[in-house]
């Protein structure tokens, strides 16, 4: 029985150990200094870089987070701190429940319709509102998971002092959960900086550097994939480098979110 | 200084700390104003919920006025001609998730009970964490190893076997090409493994541990523990968590469309290309030209809404299930 | 004596159970009131009802009045957040903030009123752990985390932080049920001591503590009062039966 037990779990490490090695393997010699400052080379040139798409990926992390962490983490508030039973807080969790669980494309469709079908082009900004959607039930879930790890005597010995409630959200119930709630909004980041999907209807893409956010944007996941469908090597090359790049960020944020996490139950303990 | 003020200033300077803090109480429209604040932001989340939903159906209402049920049963996809039939994706968005479940599920139980069972502390938690990284990997990651890993491993590892001695059935038949239906099966089972794997975790976790202890004093084996109290009691947990790895691997996009082939027919071969829901979304959508094109991929994206809608709200009910009857077990 | 609190058929829910059942006392100024009881028969629940921190559980309901001074508390004019920072409290479990210092934990109430000034906060600090008996210990690691006292110093601390916005009374919920004997007598001294600035209620299961310290005393009884006399007279004559069987320690 163990040895059936212990294959089958070696079995699922084979792929991740397949997948970084590769990646580490293929994308670490396409990485250079004008990997990360250049724009894409034009068709059957060599060289260039994806700047752009590195710059893109963040502007768009950028504009989910600004719309979709204030969301998140005030209706987590609410659904802890104000109104954790009732109808209104249920139908919220269970429209949490059933986004998770949507396909990103799905969500990228409605981004389209929502903000590109009436402006008539792509733009950054509607790319970075499908991430948002993307990211405010992650966010939201987690948040409120962890303000219900809060204990209770620390809000009443805050409101025996005569601390209103919405101080004592502010000054002592945040501060006190602060390190679980970033680890939330960290592995949130993390999530929508790989989506792919949802951007190809939304942010398109852009071969240049941008400079306003109501036109197309790069990001690496685009760029990653439009690298990989072509012919050329050289482009190949780069999407592993891109590919490289992506994943370093991901696992990068995923670590570090997981040990603010770590440090603090140690700190409990 | 006039001496009104003067005598303010005394008052004050004479007034205890106590009347400050009376006085100071300041804000104190906060204290709904902070409130409703937060309200609004969880009714942002409703509205765009229900936005979601009035978009996806206005604008696939064209197509299902003009193809009605047609639609979900016509093999016919030709953008050219102005036929639209989801037939060949809705096939292969099932098939390809079967494949991958059927692969993920044993492992992922699995590697549960190994996690929360079997494993020595030392291991347990570098194993789940790394178990957990497969879950943090971007899906287009997965699709650009799998083109250029994968889809070779399988075509001469799997493909070229099987079809050197089997290919007389129709299962195994045609060219081993790599890229298709087993292979997408294959990267959405290592896809969704970590996600059945922490559910089915969490399930085997409120298994009671006076049952297992119970049953063990009885002079039970660990196996026979394993096979006569956790799994039975964890089993509708155990299928909520399946069904919610399904329905991430039917909505998965990226890496299917670069491992399926992206062919619109339908094939008994499990080698054979074929396209998916999702894919062909994230494929053609930003080329339908005309409106009818454009509100069929809606369509489709409105029915993978409508089956991952179902299947999420199936499988927590059914982990719920096991939840609530932990709670029983243990008053009881 | 001059009277500070007065209930009037105070009756309290916790969802459909009803605790209290009908509570009319008085309390005195600077004197310490006990509520002694077994188990389940309402005191926490009536001096969480002097301040109104009952109602911030979800699912209860107080019914009847509640005057301080002139003042019903339940009026619609009054506001709990204001009324609260006039009745301390302090809980069974000490629970100093954890994510704050000595110095902050004490500081936090005054500071959450809008008090910024460096030497007002710095005299209010000195001053409430002076009175909480705390200076002595804790002068030389003000910056340290709060919950790095011991349990008794850390309930210590929470008197601090309740004195320091003032309150005229206070509100003692079990102070030292979760202490060992040496904080227990602690904090027993410093009620005594305190009650010359301050009016104190105090919970306790412990009749010796009550009679120890207490100038009144009160009996509950499955969410009624029993009897409430001067702590010498209940203790030495009791006028009802079943105040007699429970001091006497035939049940509870």
């Amino acid at each position: 029985m163990l040895v059936i037990v212990v294959l089958l779990t070696s079995l699922a490490l084979i792929p991740l150990i397949s997948i970084l090695s590769y990646i580490i393997y293929k994308g670490a010699p396409a990485i250079n200094l004008d990997f990360f400052t250049k724009l894409p080379a034009a068709v059957g040139e060599t060289g260039g870089g994806i700047g752009n798409s590195i710059v893109g990926t963040f502007v768009l992390i950028l504009i989910a987070s600004c719309v979709g962490l204030p969301v998140g983490i005030m209706a987590a508030i609410y659904l802890n701190e104000y109104m954790p039973k009732g109808m209104y807080s249920s139908t919220i969790r269970f429209v949490i429940d059933v986004l998770l669980g949507i396909p990103s494309v799905v969500i990228g469709i409605f981004a389209y319709l929502a903000f590109v079908k009436p402006i008539g082009h792509f733009s950054a900004w509607s790319g970075g509102l499908a991430l948002a959607i993307i990211m405010i039930p992650i966010v939201t879930r987690s948040t409120e998971e962890i303000l219900r790890l809060t204990p209770n005597s620390m809000r009443e010995g805050s409101y025996a002092l005569g601390i209103s409630k919405w101080r004592t959200i502010l000054h002592i119930v945040l501060p006190y959960s602060i390190k679980g709630i970033v680890t939330g909004i960290m592995l949130g980041i993390a999530r929508v900086a790989g989506e792919t999907a949802p951007l190809l209807l939304t942010a398109f893409g852009n071969h240049f550097w941008n400079t306003s956010i109501s036109e197309p944007i790069a990001s690496l996941p685009a760029q990653i994939f439009e690298y990989a469908k072509s012919p050329f090597d050289d482009w190949i090359q780069k999407a592993w480098g891109a590919a490289f790049v992506l994943i370093m960020l991901v696992l990068l944020i995923n670590i570090a979110a997981r040990s603010l996490t770590r440090s603090r139950l140690k700190n409990v303990d | 200084m006039n001496s009104h003020a003067q005598l303010q200033t005394e008052v004050q300077q004479n007034a205890s700390l106590q009347q400050k803090i009376y006085q100071k109480r300041r804000f104190r429209w906060m204290d709904h104003g902070f409130k409703w604040l937060t309200f609004s932001f969880g009714c942002i989340i409703l509205i765009m919920f229900v936005w979601i939903i009035l978009e996806l159906t206005n604008e696939s209402k064209q197509s299902i006025s003009k193809f009605g049920l047609g639609f979900i049963f016509s093999q016919d996809w030709n953008p050219v001609k102005g036929e639209f039939g989801a037939l060949p994706f809705i096939y292969g968005t099932i098939v390809s998730s079967l494949i991958a479940i059927i692969i993920a599920a044993p492992i992922s139980i699995g590697i549960a009970l190994f996690l929360n069972e079997m494993a020595p502390k030392w291991l347990k938690q570098p194993v789940a964490f790394m178990i957990e990284l497969l879950a943090a990997i971007p899906s287009i990651l997965y699709g650009l190893w799998g083109l250029f890993v994968m889809v070779p491993f399988i075509r001469d590892w799997l493909q070229k076997p099987i079809s050197k001695y089997l290919g007389g059935f129709p299962l195994f038949s045609g060219a081993p090409i790599g890229l298709g239906m087993l292979t997408a099966g294959i990267l959405l089972a290592i896809m969704i493994i970590p996600i059945i794997t922490a559910l089915a975790r969490d399930v085997i976790r409120v298994v009671p541990t006076l049952q297992k202890e119970g049953y063990l004093a009885l002079g039970a084996t660990k196996w026979e523990v394993i096979w006569k109290i956790i799994l039975p009691f964890a089993r509708p947990g155990i299928l909520g968590a399946c069904i919610l790895g399904l329905g991430r691997a039917l909505g998965e996009t990226m890496a299917v469309t670069m491992v399926i082939g992206n062919r619109a027919e339908i094939k008994a071969s499990l080698f054979a290309p074929g396209h998916s829901m999702a894919a062909v979304i994230a494929n053609e959508f930003t080329e339908a030209t005309d409106d009818i094109y454009l509100s069929s991929l809606i369509e489709i994206g409105l029915l993978l809404f409508l089956v991952t809608f179902v299947l999420n709200a199936g499988a927590r009910f059914l982990i719920w299930t096991v939840a609530k009857g932990s709670k029983g077990g243990v008053k009881g | 004596m001059a009277q500070r609190m007065r209930t009037e058929n105070l009756k309290a829910w916790y969802g459909m159970n009803q605790i209290l059942k009908g509570i009319t006392m008085d309390i005195e100024k600077n004197a310490i009131t006990a509520i002694i009881g077994p188990s389940g028969c309402g005191k926490s629940t009536f001096i969480r009802c002097l301040n109104r921190m009952h109602e911030v559980n979800e699912g209860t309901r107080v019914e009847g009045k509640v005057w301080f001074e002139d003042q019903d508390i339940y009026a619609q004019s009054i506001d709990p957040v204001e009324l609260r920072s006039r009745i301390g409290m302090v809980f069974q479990k000490p629970n100093p903030f954890p994510t704050m210092s000595i110095f902050e934990n004490v500081a936090a109430g005054l500071r959450l009123h809008g008090i910024r000034r460096t030497s007002e906060l710095n005299d209010a600090v000195e001053e409430s752990l002076q009175m909480a008996g705390l200076w002595n210990e804790v002068k030389d690691r003000l910056q340290h985390p709060g919950v790095s006292l011991s349990g008794g110093q850390q309930q210590r601390l929470c008197i601090a932080r309740a004195l320091a916005v003032k309150p005229e009374i206070l509100l003692m919920d079990e102070p030292a049920s979760a202490l060992d004997p040496v904080s227990t007598g602690h904090i027993e001294d410093l009620a005594i001591k305190l009650k010359h600035q301050v009016t104190i209620v105090i919970v306790t299961h412990n009749l010796h503590q009550a009679a120890r310290i207490s100038d009144r005393t009160a009996f509950f009884l499955s969410g009624d009062l029993i009897e409430y006399d001067n702590t010498k007279d209940m203790f030495i004559s009791p006028s009802d039966k079943r105040t007699n069987d429970y001091i006497s320690g035939r049940f509870g």
